[in-house]
């Protein structure tokens, strides 16, 4: 292997190659127009390629390929929700992450470390008492932790002991993790585009050409193109192309902040996060400390960053793990969530017959990544909503049917 | 830090404020726009009319702004008696 690798390094031939093709021209029809080329999309472009032979499927992308929240996220992979339909699944979500590396001949660098979210009053001790049992009830890994345990799990926590922020305890989630998220977008996207999956980067989705309840007509900057079934998946932005077609979804826009630190030596081995403290912390494989991530007070459909939230973030984290006190900053931003009224997403059917959604993953839906690819692909190849979606339907609001997820959502995306 | 400009008190820092949502068209009392109501508040990318408090004066009021840049246009006390919540 390595007498290989120096040739191969040598050879002056060599020829570089890119993981997809360039962005080719439109056709004038597809099978299957996917609206957003972010995680969500290409993961659902693969699954339809791969599982159920459809192959004649074009992403629009209005930026580059996952360039929207895919590349913002805090990469926090998890199934510890409240309610019974939430743990299902992103518990088939967790599990495709498990083999996800293998699945796609691509290294996401998923790595399943154990998720520690603390508590630091009664209250939030008692609502992981409920997600505990409802998480070992539906067969996942999750307990409550006392204060002894914290301190065994992360040495390295301030407790707190005395004082306004005790850390009393802890919602321990094993299967609880993190992987790469370009790379995860980037698998899709190379495993998608083999079996002829076309990515349309810098494609902009302007409008849609209806006849009756159907969309007959994707309208882009680059030319308009019939389409047999579309799907929307575009982020921040999901309730504005939602109006471009037509019709309305529960969602409003709301920025989400987060930031890292410069490199330092591996010391968190766990994701921690607090739950009172609206802060959460992991530490990358580059060594920097990762920390998210703050909702803006009011709505807003932009990317701006602001001092504000990262002073709150900041604090935070210095509260948790006081030695990163003078560790510096390397990067920060935002990204545009869509958020929806229980914080849970919106999957299936739209008003319109041959429009499927993928919608309201707010700050979320990377860890949903996988199974959502995998589900949507399921519901528009057979044009059934699988019974694991059917909880995360946009009818849901109309017979007030919401699936909660805020507690669980608030404090660790 | 944001400044906004309270009708009353005028301008103070936006940590001052508590964000209380879109203006929504529909009548809460009329079962039939109830769910347009509560579930699907107005989303522009644009101009958005919404409601904000003074928290330490309790001065509950309206502004216009624009989400895509978010530059506040204006405040104003909303007109109870003439329904005069919308901008002119
Ligand atoms: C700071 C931050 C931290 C987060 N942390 C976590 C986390 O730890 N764990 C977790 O599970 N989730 C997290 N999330 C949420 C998660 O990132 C998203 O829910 C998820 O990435 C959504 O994936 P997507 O593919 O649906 O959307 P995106 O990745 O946003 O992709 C949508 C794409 O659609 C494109 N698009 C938009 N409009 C159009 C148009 N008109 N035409 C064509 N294309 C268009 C966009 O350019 C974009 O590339 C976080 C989000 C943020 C912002």
């Amino acid at each position: 292997m390595p007498l290989s690798l120096l040739k191969y390094g040598l050879r002056r031939d060599y020829v570089p190659h890119g993981d997809i093709p360039p962005t080719p021209d439109l056709k004038k029809s597809y099978d299957v127009v996917i609206v957003g080329g972010g995680g969500h999309g290409l993961a659902a472009a693969y699954y339809l390629s791969h599982v159920h032979g459809i192959t004649d499927v074009a992403i629009l992308e209005k930026g580059y390929l996952a360039g929207g929240n895919t590349a913002r996220n805090t990469t926090t992979v998890r199934s510890n929700y409240m309610t019974e339909q939430s743990v299902a699944f992103y518990k088939e979500g967790v599990s495709l992450f498990e083999t996800m590396s293998h699945d796609l001949g691509f290294n996401v660098m998923f790595s399943q470390r154990g998720q520690l979210t603390l508590a630091h009053s009664d209250a939030t001790m008692r609502s992981f008492r409920l997600r505990a049992e409802m998480g070992k009830h539906m067969g996942t890994r999750i307990e409550v932790v006392d204060a002894k345990a914290v301190q065994e799990i992360c040495p390295h926590v301030n407790m707190d002991f005395g004082g306004q922020h005790e850390v009393l305890g802890g919602l321990w989630h094993e299967d609880g993790g993190t992987a790469r998220h370009d790379a995860v977008a980037w698998g899709y996207a190379k495993r998608a585009a083999e079996k002829g999956v076309e990515i349309h980067q810098r494609t902009e989705v302007q409008g849609f050409r209806k006849s009756g309840d159907r969309v007959t007509h994707v309208i882009t900057d680059r030319g308009e193109i019939a389409a047999g079934q579309v799907l929307q998946a575009v982020g921040g932005l999901n309730g504005q192309v939602a109006e471009l077609a037509g019709f309305r979804l529960p969602i409003r826009s709301f920025p989400l902040q987060a930031m890292v630190t410069q490199p330092l030596k591996p010391f968190l081995d766990v994701l921690l996060s607090s739950a009172n403290m609206h802060t959460y912390l992991v530490q990358s494989s580059r060594g920097e400390v990762v920390i998210g991530g703050g909702s803006d007070p009011y709505q807003l459909v932009s990317t701006r960053s602001t001092f504000d939230q990262k002073e709150a973030l900041a604090a935070g984290a210095v509260h948790l793990v006081p030695f990163l006190h003078n560790v510096k900053l390397l990067r920060q931003w935002a990204g545009i969530t869509d958020m929806t009224p229980d914080y849970s997403p919106i999957m299936g059917e739209s008003p319109l017959r041959n429009y499927w959604l993928d919608c309201g993953w707010g700050t979320w839906g990377f860890k949903a990544t996988p199974v959502a690819g995998k589900r949507m692909a399921e519901t528009i190849a057979t044009g059934r909503v699988p019974e694991i979606l059917k909880p995360f339907a946009l009818s849901r609001f109309e017979h007030f049917a919401l699936v909660n997820e805020m507690g669980a959502t608030a404090a660790s995306h | 830090m944001k400044i906004l400009d309270c009708p009353l008190n005028g301008p103070r820092n936006i940590t001052e404020f508590q964000y209380l949502g879109p203006l929504r068209q529909e009548e809460a009392e009329d079962a039939g726009s109830l769910v347009a109501r509560v579930f699907f508040p107005p989303n522009p990318a644009g101009v958005l009319v919404e409601w904000w408090r003074h928290t330490t004066s309790n001065t509950v009021f309206l502004a216009e702004r624009d989400t895509l840049t978010d530059e506040v246009l204006r405040t104003w006390l909303p007109d109870r008696k003439s329904h005069e919540e919308f901008p002119a």
